[in-house]
């Protein structure tokens, strides 16, 4: 996995931390390290489509007492972060209700857990874009 | 769409495994250190899940 480290460019952080919101593992790509960016994108994708095929539900920012409020919101952060297969899972009508079931509730976690995943992967794309580092 | 039905224990451990792999690779330097923090990470994960499982096992009487 050997890589050939090129100094960023100064000042793209900002492209590169919102391709790899958008695209996980894109702001690795665009920074010279598509192992890693392969690896991320892999990850992520492989969390958020296990949630989906598990008939996750996606969250829905909801008003109400603190913790319903801390929940949903927090959610909803959660799998917006998964950038674009949050919004073609929206799009294209894959997004499912809330049901119960202990099946439908690992998805629905598998389903924030690979946003939390891509918030990671935006965090390093950003070290890397700013120097700190490889 | 196909559909998944998977037990806890095997959610438990695709989510420990994906989740090893993004730590390894966010928080460390250079590969090596990536891929051994990454196995580091994978047996604390299988650790915790086999431990909690006995004590609830234990404990649940």
């Amino acid at each position: 996995m050997a890589e050939n480290h090129q100094p960023a460019p100064a000042g793209n952080w900002v492209a590169a931390v919102a391709l790899a919101w958008i695209i996980p593992g894109g702001g690795h790509l665009l920074l010279k390290r598509p192992a890693r960016g392969g690896l991320l994108a892999a990850s992520v994708a492989a969390m958020f489509l296990l949630g989906l095929m598990m008939r996750g539900a996606l969250f829905q920012p909801q008003s109400g007492d603190l913790l319903t409020m801390v929940i949903y919101c927090g959610g909803f952060i959660g799998n917006l972060m998964s950038g674009i297969l949050y919004f073609l899972t929206v799009w294209l009508g894959y997004a499912q209700p809330d049901v119960a079931g202990h099946v439908h509730d690992y998805g629905t976690k598998f389903l924030v857990g690979a946003g939390l995943l891509n918030i990671l992967a935006m965090v390093d794309a950003y070290e890397i874009a700013t120097g700190r580092k490889d | 769409m196909p559909k998944v039905s998977l037990s806890h224990f095997e959610a438990s451990i695709i989510f420990a495994l994906l989740t090893s792999v993004v730590l390894g690779i966010v928080t460390k330097r250079n590969d090596r250190e990536r891929m051994r923090y990454a196995v580091y990470c994978l047996v604390c994960f299988l650790g915790a899940i086999f431990g909690l499982s006995w004590l609830m096992y234990l404990g649940h009487g």
